[in-house]
């Protein structure tokens, strides 16, 4: 492969890799803290994205939208947790699968009836709708440069969440040993709405940076939720670092699984499968995933 | 009072065997729909039930001017779902045609349950026609009144050579259909085929795909992706800006109006290959998108057009029939295709699929700045598919 191929294929994988980490953090931070597996969690990257595309024509802003869309799909996320979530902490996770597996189905006719069945349309901001000749004679859209901007911010932002303020240190400390927590006096139960409401806002942030590259429809949420699930599995459940780490690691075997073997005359199946061969061999080696939350 | 009340009851009794009682088949036509109507491939099940409705209000509110009921079952775009949808249909409701299923592996999922079936149930469909019912498993009770799968490619195949393309770059969706798509245009683009590839099936993001098109340095781009993979391929193709460069071929179902307002002008100008356009000017067509417009408040899409078609048909061979009690006789009369086509000349091969026209369109807008199919011209007039050799049945 020529070395500007490989070089923008480069920024492709880091590209889709944070779109992957912005679903990964929320996900592993519920499932790693709260014990709870969250099928659903596509659900508010598919609100993020029908928020933010409804929106824009009516706010006129794109950060307006964005930051309405978030607040959106994070109320949504409080109101779930309270409603229908809470019940389930205690129960094992098959019931876990099967009620959010169902909150999969609300959410989707939900959408449906509001907006319809056919996907809708949503635009990339005038302001970075160009392209810039980063690698020569590739001009490559800046969309896709802030995408790449607005993952590393976030994952700068956890980063300093988590480890250098109060609310952090519960989060860490709740990954490790919740019972000692509780014990503790740290009113969990707000915790953990806490929590789940910011694992909705950031994956409703993947949605909407998705929307205007992908597509915005009723089916967006599934694809990317089974990756995103390899990714956490990968990283180790509950740790940030570790989902953002897998986030980027399987963002370029994914893109480097889809061009390499076709230059090999090989089937195009392979790549498909390239992910979770990886995965296998971490989870053989590892079993807890490469950054396990410490407990 | 007690006497009259009496009768009454009689009455109603009466009336409700008449109701249930099995005469109603030789009156009356019963017709199981079943589509995709949950998931995201919804829209499409949407225009199949909104084109069908279309067309028996347009007959006069029944078909072939007897009572007419439809059944509309939901697939949720699974075949085994499809399948027990059909045999509810089929043997508790038992209607006496089935159509509207949309995915050609749910259509196999059930084709069996509905042509095995001893009553004589017909599977006039309205979309998919795989290669599997098309040659030698052709069925004398199996019509598609769309196409065979392979007939739009194969016009943009045929198009891409005329225009003279040396060098052409294909695309599609790892699966059954994709992978016909694709054969579909290799059968009639005689140019040099540099790149063939299949992604993921679901798959949005192509930024990979489309860097290594880009270093391919293709004439032209075929590409087959339904649904959302078709927003977000024809999008990102546009925002690396490709379009200028390269142009871009599709199919009608990766351009069509349950996908157009969800790319956005980043569809403008690219080609599809199409066997109806809502620009297509007949006399009939021009009723059809009127009426649709008016009543659902969109411009209708491909599907719609052959699931109101596959109603005229259904009409057209109830009145020449008499009615669907005779088998043989209701099959005559929709072989002889009587009817008019709102895509213009129609009609039936000896394995029942169409010879019809297939037409060149550009993505263009509208006066009302909505994106439409633009008509350019004829690519095919009155084409055959190439499997109607292999099917033995003789008519």
């Amino acid at each position: 492969m020529p070395l500007l191929l490989f070089l923008e294929q480069t920024l492709n994988g880091l590209q889709f890799g944070v779109t992957l980490f912005l679903m990964a953090a929320g996900l592993t931070l519920v499932l790693g803290i709260m014990n709870m597996v969250n099928l659903a969690h596509g659900a508010f990257y598919m609100l993020g994205a029908y928020f933010a595309a409804t929106l824009v024509p009516i706010t006129g802003s794109f950060f307006m939208s964005v930051v309405l869309a978030l607040a959106g799909a994070a109320a949504v996320g409080l109101l779930t947790e309270m409603v229908a979530l809470r019940t389930l902490y205690s129960r094992d996770h098959l019931d876990q699968v099967l009620a959010t597996f169902g909150l999969i189905l609300f959410f989707r006719e939900l959408v449906k009836i509001v907006w319809g069945p056919i996907a809708i349309f949503m635009d990339v901001p005038d302001l970075f709708s160009g392209r810039v000749e980063i690698v020569p004679g590739a001009p490559y859209p800046v969309y896709r440069l802030l995408v790449l901007a607005v993952g590393v911010t976030v994952g700068g932002f956890l980063w300093w969440l988590i480890t250098r303020t109060r609310l952090g240190m519960l989060i860490r400390a709740g990954a490790s040993n919740r019972e000692m927590v509780g014990a503790l006096g740290v009113d969990i139960k707000r915790l953990y709405t806490l929590v789940f409401a910011l694992g909705c806002a950031l994956a409703a942030l993947a949605g909407v940076m998705a929307g205007p590259l992908y597509v915005v429809d009723i089916g967006m949420g599934d694809d990317i939720l089974i990756k995103t699930f390899v990714v956490i599995v990968i990283g180790g459940i509950g740790s940030v670092r570790g989902a953002f780490v897998a986030a980027i690691i399987v963002g370029m075997v994914d893109t480097f699984g889809r061009i390499l073997p076709s230059q090999f005359g090989l089937s195009a199946t392979i790549a498909e499968l390239a992910i979770y061969i990886l995965m296998a061999a971490v989870l053989f080696w590892k079993p807890r995933g490469l950054f396990p939350a410490a407990g | 009072m007690k006497r009259a009340a009496f009768f009454a009851a009689g009455a109603v009794a009466l009336s409700m065997v008449a109701l249930t009682a099995p005469s109603h088949a030789q009156q009356g036509v019963k017709i199981g729909l079943i589509t995709t109507l949950s998931g995201p491939q919804a829209g499409t099940g949407r225009e199949m039930v909104d084109g069908f409705n279309l067309g028996i209000k347009h007959a006069g509110g029944r078909l072939g001017n007897m009572p007419t009921e439809v059944l509309v079952g939901d697939d949720q775009f699974r075949p085994d779902t499809g399948k027990s949808v059909a045999e509810r249909m089929v043997q508790r409701d038992r209607v006496d045609i089935v159509t509207g299923v949309v995915f050609s592996n749910i259509l196999l999922a059930l084709s069996d349950t509905v042509l095995k079936d001893r009553r004589g149930v017909f599977l006039i469909n309205s979309n998919a026609a795989p290669s599997q019912l098309s040659g030698a498993g052709c069925d004398r009770n199996f019509f598609s009144v769309s196409w065979q799968n392979d007939n739009v490619h194969e016009a943009m195949g045929q198009h891409m050579t005329s225009a003279g393309v040396k060098r052409a770059y294909l695309m599609a969706p790892n699966y059954p259909a994709g992978k016909d798509a694709l054969t579909g245009v290799k059968r009639y683009f005689k140019g040099e085929v540099v790149g063939e590839v299949y992604t993921q099936l679901g798959q949005t993001d192509y930024a990979a795909e489309l860097a290594a098109l880009r270093a391919a340095r293709p004439e032209a781009v075929y590409f087959f992706y339904p649904g959302g993979m078709g927003i977000a391929f024809v999008r990102q193709y546009a925002q690396a800006g490709l379009v200028q460069q390269i142009p871009l071929f599709g199919p009608s179902f990766s351009l069509d109006q349950t996908i157009l307002p969800g790319i956005g002008d980043a569809a403008l100008g690219v080609y599809a290959s199409t066997y109806w356009s809502e620009k297509l000017q007949n006399p009939g067509n021009e009723k059809f998108v009127r009426d649709f417009e008016a009543e659902y408040k969109r411009i209708p899409s491909p599907y719609a057009a052959q699931s109101y078609d596959t109603a005229m048909l259904i009409d057209s061979a109830l009145k020449q029939s008499g009615g669907i009690a005779n088998k043989d006789k209701f099959r005559d009369a929709v072989r002889a295709a009587n009817f008019t086509s709102i895509r213009g000349p129609f009609k039936f091969n000896k394995n029942h699929m169409p010879i019809q026209n297939y037409y060149l369109t550009q993505i263009a807008k509208d006066q009302q700045g909505r994106l439409v199919m633009d008509l350019k011209g004829v690519i095919f007039a009155s084409h055959a598919d190439v499997y109607a050799s292999e099917c033995k049945m003789k008519w």
